[in-house]
C-alpha cells in the first residue's frame, strides 16, 4: 500500500494508515454544477465528516495519526483513524473523570489528564443555587462532560446536561478505586456488547465509572473484590494487544477472571465464594 | 524481507527485519543497510516510547506530550518541542547539544504544533549503544516515538548516514570503523511525502556532485526504512 501517490479512501478502510498518506475522496460522476435537476432524482450527497486523525488537504484527506481507518455510512458518511494513545486531549461532549485540585472563588479546578486544568463552576450541578452550594472538597472525584474544549481556550466541564438534569454526572462517592488505562481500552469497554463487562458482572456486583480520559473508578462491596476487578481490567488492557479474534478474546477474559480470582482471594474467602456459587447467592 | 517473531513480554511488540538493500550508485559501488529492528511501547510512564536498533547502534526514545508548558517556555501559537539526548556514558556535552538542535528542527518540521498551542512536547533519547550512524538512529527512534505517542504529524521522516571514502566510494549506514576511515560523513533526514531532505549534517569535505549522489542514495534507502515503519505499525495494529 503506497502512500506517496495517494490511494482512494474506500480501499483503505480497515487497514493501517500512516501520517503523510493522502487519501482521495470519492468523486461523484453526476456532480455537475451547471445542470438543473428536474423531477425525482437521488438527493445530492451530504457532507462527509472528517474525524480524528484526518485533515482536509487540497488533494483529499491527509492522515495525521497512525492507526486503522474506519468508516461509517450513516449521516453522510464519516471517516476517522482508530489509534492507540495514552495521552488525553479534551474534546467537547466527552464525559471524563476529573480530580479537584483547587477551589478558586466560584470555580473549581479539575485535573483531567490533559495539558491544562479544566474549570467547573459551582452552579453546574443539579439543584445548585447561590445559596445551595455543592459540597465539593479538594481531592474529590467528579464525573462530568466538557462544554468548552478547543486548542485555544481552557477546557470547561459541567455536571448537568442541556436540560438541567445530572443524568449520572456529579461528585463520585466515597471509597472505590481510581486507576488509569489507555484510551483505546476505554473505547472498547464502552462498545455496545463488551464481553469483559458481561463476564465481570457475573462475578460480583460492582459500580464502575468510565472516563474518556483513560480513568476508571471501580467500587465493589469489599476492598478485595474491588482490587480483583481492577487487576482484571488492567490485565485485559494488556491482552487486548495479543488476541486477534473476538472468540479468542472471550476465552482470554474467562481465563483472566478465573486466574485473578484464584490468585487474589485468600483461602477462606475462596471457600466462601465456592459455597455461594453453589448456593447461587452473592456475598 | 525475512521476519523473526520473538515471544514478546506483556505490553511489548518486537519485530526484526533483516534487510539487505542494494542501492546501486552512479559511482558503481554497492551500498547496503545493516539489519535493523524496533520495539514500540516498551516504557509504561511516557506517552510514547520506541527503541530502534541499527546493527549494534541502539537508541531508546521516550515522548511526553502534549503536556503543560512551564512559564516562559510556552509559545502562544504552537507546541514547544524540547529534545534531550543522553549519551551512554558521561554527561551530555556540546556534541549532544548540537544533535539535539538538529533533531528538534527535524521534528518541528513534521509535527503539527499548531494543533496544541501553549503545550510542551518533550522527547528524551537515551543512547544504549553506539557503533556508527548514531544521528540517523536517533532520528529513526524519534520518528517511531512520535508515532507511538499519537501526536499529529504531517509526514514521517527517517535518518540515513553516508560515509565517503578517500577513493570516492560510498557506504550507507557506516559502522564506527568505516566512519573513522571516511573523509566525509553526511547524515540526511528524509521525509516520507516527497522524499525531500529535511535536515543535512556534514562532517568533512566533499564536492557538490558527491553530495548529490549521497542524497540520491539516501532517498532510495529511505524507501526501505519507511516500508519497515509501515510493517511494524501494521503488525502492532493487527493484534488489537
Amino acid at each position: 500500500m503506497v502512500g506517496g501517490g495517494g490511494v482512494a479512501v474506500e480501499e483503505c478502510v480497515g487497514q493501517v494508515v500512516l501520517p503523510g498518506d493522502v487519501l482521495f475522496l470519492p468523486t461523484h460522476p453526476d456532480e455537475d454544477g451547471e445542470r438543473l435537476r428536474l423531477g425525482a432524482s437521488p438527493a445530492p450527497p451530504t457532507k462527509l465528516l472528517c474525524g480524528p486523525g484526518l485533515r482536509r488537504c487540497d488533494a483529499g484527506l491527509l492522515v495525521t495519526k497512525c492507526g486503522l481507518l474506519r468508516h461509517r455510512q450513516a449521516a453522510g458518511g464519516a471517516y476517522w483513524v482508530d489509534s492507540q494513545q495514552k495521552r488525553y486531549v479534551p474534546i467537547k461532549g466527552d464525559h471524563a473523570i476529573g480530580i479537584v485540585t483547587a477551589k478558586a472563588g466560584d470555580v473549581f479546578k479539575l485535573d483531567v489528564g490533559g495539558s491544562e486544568q479544566a474549570s467547573l463552576s459551582y452552579l453546574a450541578f443539579e439543584g445548585a443555587t447561590k445559596r445551595n452550594r455543592p459540597n465539593v472538597q479538594v481531592g474529590d472525584l467528579i464525573y462530568g462532560q466538557f462544554v468548552v474544549a478547543n486548542k485555544d481556550m481552557e477546557p470547561e466541564m459541567v455536571c448537568i446536561d442541556s436540560s438541567g438534569r445530572s443524568s449520572g454526572m456529579g461528585i463520585i462517592g466515597q471509597d472505590g478505586f481510581l486507576f488509569k488505562v489507555s484510551l483505546g481500552l476505554i473505547r472498547k469497554l464502552l462498545a455496545p456488547k463488551s464481553e469483559i463487562i458481561q463476564e465481570l458482572s457475573q462475578l460480583y456486583p460492582f459500580e464502575m465509572v468510565l472516563g474518556m480520559n483513560g480513568r476508571i473508578w471501580v467500587k465493589a462491596r469489599t476492598v478485595q473484590q474491588t482490587l480483583i476487578i481492577v487487576n482484571i481490567l488492567e490485565a485485559y488492557g494488556e491482552t487486548v494487544f495479543k488476541a486477534s479474534s473476538s472468540c479468542e478474546l472471550t476465552g482470554v477474559t474467562t481465563r483472566i477472571c478465573k486466574k485473578n480470582v484464584a490468585k487474589m482471594t485468600s483461602g477462606c474467602e475462596q471457600n466462601v465464594w465456592r459455597k455461594c456459587l453453589k448456593a447461587n447467592t452473592h456475598f | 524481507m525475512g521476519e523473526r517473531a520473538a515471544a514478546p513480554p506483556a505490553g511489548r511488540h518486537q519485530w526484526e527485519a533483516a534487510v539487505l538493500q542494494e542501492a546501486k550508485m552512479a559511482a558503481g559501488s554497492g551500498c547496503c543497510l545493516r539489519p535493523f529492528s524496533c520495539e514500540l511501547g516498551l516504557l509504561s510512564r511516557p506517552d510514547g516510547s520506541a527503541a530502534f536498533l541499527q546493527g549494534d547502534t541502539s537508541v531508546l526514545a521516550a515522548l511526553y506530550g502534549p503536556a503543560e508548558a512551564k512559564g516562559n517556555r510556552e509559545l502562544p501559537e504552537r507546541a514547544a518541542l524540547e529534545v534531550l539526548l543522553r549519551p551512554k556514558v558521561g554527561l551530555p556535552g556540546v556534541g549532544e547539544r548540537s544533535r539535539e538542535q538538529l533533531l528538534r528542527q527535524t521534528c518541528e518540521a513534521v509535527l503539527l504544533g499548531r494543533l496544541h498551542p501553549r503545550c510542551s512536547v518533550s522527547l528524551v533519547l537515551q543512547v544504549l549503544g553506539d557503533s556508527g550512524s548514531l544521528l540517523s538512529c536517533c532520528l529513526n527512534a524519534a520518528c517511531m516515538g512520535l508515532l507511538d505517542a499519537g501526536l499529529p504529524l504531517a509526514s514521517l521522516f527517517c535518518g540515513v548516514t553516508c560515509a565517503l571514502h578517500p577513493d570516492g566510494s560510498l557506504v550507507l549506514d557506516p559502522s564506527t570503523r568505516q566512519e573513522q576511515e571516511a573523509r566525509a560523513l553526511l547524515t540526511f533526514a528524509i521525509d516520507s511525502a516527497e522524499r525531500k531532505v529535511l535536515m543535512a549534517s556534514t562532517k568533512g569535505t566533499c564536492s557538490v556532485e558527491e553530495m548529490q549522489q549521497c542524497i540520491a542514495a539516501a532517498q532510495s534507502a529511505a524507501d526501505t526504512i519507511f516500508q519497515f515503519y509501515r510493517d511494524s505499525i501494521r503488525r502492532r495494529y493487527s493484534k488489537s
